[in-house]
């Protein structure tokens, strides 16, 4: 630039305004995010705090205060503690499932190999598929007449020709298709979620191991596993929380049957209220597990904020 | 103890970059070679391929004697220093060290005691049942060292193992690195870019730059004869002064051209004389340097002279005085190839 040129720069003289206050700025910026979560999570959750306290129905437009009477009746209902031992088996048995094969899978992708973007392609796919989407499919899957499981395993001959196992109508294998799909829809943010964890751990700490003479399960368990715990645990926190409040796949697989035999707590409350009507009982089998939850996370994210990846 | 050969030794890695361009070097039993070199010669390549952390293009790597290309790190009888020590930090200084005797299998017994002598050696005794971010830099080091020393490895390998410390503690790791190794007598490969701690710790340098090893030797000899410019322009601070005269280099140390009153006539050869045109004086405390031109010999090259304290002639920016170098201090370099040619009479002195 030649010098008359520099010379026509003008400096920013103008006084301070709103962006240059890391106040105001911090404000404006937060406003719209606090703002949807006020509307759409707050709002509602206390609308369903005080309606678990209460008697109202779809229909009724003058509600009563009836203490804790809802929660109650739920405890004295059958249907609710199934469900309860439901989402328990639910929700455990499938995050366990998922972070032993997370971490795999992780492990696995964290290797140099030929088609390494394929595998990271199909691994995710089930995650930016829609989930009603994805559930419609496995209701295929495991249709009683045509399920693509049974046809398979028949024609390789696993099965013989009385074997016809309906995957949905029989209450075990409900309980084991709807884990089956939950696992794999969650699978794949929690195998990012490790990855993640994975990559932050420094190379030279991997080296030094390697020289040192680890091998490869003192590698995986003394050094690898331990240092990704904490983003490990962050995973779990995650899916826990999703699974005991999800009821998209028992929505569409199963309704909850047969025989109330897949009903979890959130299924549970949708029908309860929706469907039939009762609000507050509905509310009630909602919050029910809300302490749960609560204590569940502020645990977890106790551990992951102490232990610390390098 | 061993030996640690390379021949020919390559590393290529994709997209055709050259980082260790056929590398020979024999490390004798017990010594303490330093690879000396910028970042980017490829220095920490070559330790990484000895380490097998790093498969070699092209090459063999012998260690004790044994070709051990195809051997992984573990079964090299190595231990490796990482320069930002790697220390495991989920796991309490005394699991640091216990680490490698637990991976080889050690039994159970012996490693308490094993662990408590490598930690007596290295003074961290009271810092056994503490975690890493518990260290300050130099008791992490101190423990980096204690693990890499405490299942008796045929070679030591430090990458860089001092840089990390601040400049006051770092003089006095270095001093205790060379004890320790001179009293375990461990063959010894040292990575830096750093020539004062290659100077004060190498038995021998290999002084390294674009994958090729420039010059190897003690560490007098490489100061004092480089085999080349680079050499002569990388070691030394300030580095050799180098001055074009009549077509060839002529380079000699900024300490070598002193006021003729500084000059020791004893005997120890012929002395050269210059005329130095210094145009600034910068006072270190510990001595001066002097910027400045040898005006009649070449007009054009800025050269730097340092005095040491000792030195007291009044040196003033803006005049010129009469300096002299000993004729043997003078080293000639070709400038096409940078390489050292024969020494040759300087011109005689011309009119200014």
């Amino acid at each position: 630039m030649t010098a008359p040129a520099l010379a026509r720069l003008r400096w920013n003289e103008r006084a301070a305004g709103v962006t240059d206050s890391t106040r105001w700025l911090g404000t404006i910026m937060l406003a719209p995010a606090v703002v949807y979560i006020a509307l759409v999570v707050a709002v509602p959750f206390l609308m369903a705090i005080g309606y678990s306290f209460s008697s109202v129905t779809i229909g009724t437009s003058t509600p009563r205060f009836v203490g804790l009477e809802n929660f109650k009746d739920a405890l004295e209902d059958p249907a609710f503690l199934k469900s309860l031992g439901n989402t328990a088996i639910f929700s455990l048995v499938s995050q366990t499932l998922v972070i032993v094969l997370a971490s795999i899978l992780a492990i696995a992708l964290q290797r140099k190999f030929r088609g390494k973007w394929l595998v990271r392609l199909l691994i995710l796919l089930p995650w930016v598929a829609p989930i009603s989407l994805g559930s419609i499919g496995w209701l295929w899957i495991f249709d009683p007449v045509y399920s693509v499981i049974n046809w398979t395993l028949r024609h390789v001959g696993i099965f013989g020709p009385d074997t016809w196992p309906i995957w949905l109508g029989q209450p075990n294998l409900a309980m084991a298709s709807i884990i089956g799909v939950h696992v794999w829809r969650t699978l794949p943010l929690a195998t990012i979620i490790s990855l993640g964890g994975l990559s932050s751990i420094p190379q030279d700490i991997h080296d030094a191991a390697e020289v040192d003479g680890a091998g490869f399960f003192r590698h995986l368990f003394v050094i690898t596993l331990p240092l990704v715990l904490p983003i490990l645990l962050v995973a779990v926190l995650f899916g826990l929380v999703f699974s005991i409040t999800d009821m998209i796949v028992v929505y569409v697989l199963t309704r909850g049957g047969p025989f109330d035999s897949t009903q979890v707590l959130a299924s549970l409350a949708f029908f309860k209220s929706i469907d039939g009507g009762d609000l507050s009982g509905g509310a009630a089998v909602a919050l029910f597990l809300l302490p749960v939850l609560a204590v569940c996370a502020v645990l977890l994210l106790r551990i992951a904020r102490r232990a610390e990846v390098v | 103890m061993a030996t640690v050969e390379t021949r020919a030794l390559r590393k290529e890695f994709t997209g055709h970059t050259t980082a260790v361009d056929g590398v020979d070097l024999v490390i004798n039993e017990g010594e303490f070679l330093v690879l000396l070199g910028p970042s980017g010669c490829g220095k920490t390549t070559l330790l990484r391929m000895i380490a097998g952390l790093e498969t070699q293009t092209s090459g063999d790597i012998l260690i004790g004697g044994r070709v051990v290309n195809e051997l992984p790190p573990r079964a090299r009888k190595i231990a490796m220093v990482f320069q930002s020590y790697a220390l495991y930090p989920h796991l309490s200084v005394a699991s640091n060290i216990a680490f490698p005797l637990k991976a080889q299998g050690a039994p159970r017994n012996s490693i308490a005691g094993e662990v408590e002598r490598a930690a007596k050696m290295f003074g961290i005794e009271r810092l056994l049942q503490r975690k890493p971010r518990q260290l300050s830099g130099g008791e992490r080091q101190r423990v980096a060292l204690a693990r890499a020393m405490v299942r008796h490895p045929d070679v030591f390998l430090l990458d860089e193992p001092l840089s990390n410390l601040d400049a006051k503690l770092r003089n006095l790791a270095r001093d205790e690195l060379k004890q320790f190794q001179r009293r375990l007598g461990t063959t010894t490969i040292y990575v830096t870019h750093d020539q004062v701690e290659a100077m004060g710790l190498g038995d021998r340098i290999a002084v390294m730059s674009g994958g090729k090893v420039r010059q190897l030797g003690p560490p007098q000899d490489v100061y004092d004869e480089p085999a080349d410019t680079f050499v002569a322009g990388f070691l030394g601070s300030p580095p050799m002064n180098l001055v074009h005269v009549d077509g060839v280099l002529v380079g000699f140390r900024p300490e070598q051209l002193l006021p003729p009153s500084a000059v020791s006539g004893d005997g120890s050869g012929p002395t050269v004389p210059m005329r130095f045109a210094v145009e600034r004086v910068e006072h270190l405390g510990a001595g001066r340097l002097l910027y400045g031109t040898l005006p009649d010999l070449a007009p054009n090259d800025k050269i730097i002279v340092s005095l040491a304290y000792t030195v007291h002639s009044t040196i003033e920016a803006g005049h010129a005085y009469d300096f002299r170098v000993h004729q043997s201090n003078l080293k000639f370099f070709d400038p096409e190839s940078g390489l050292r040619v024969p020494a040759r009479p300087l011109p005689a002195r011309r009119s200014a």
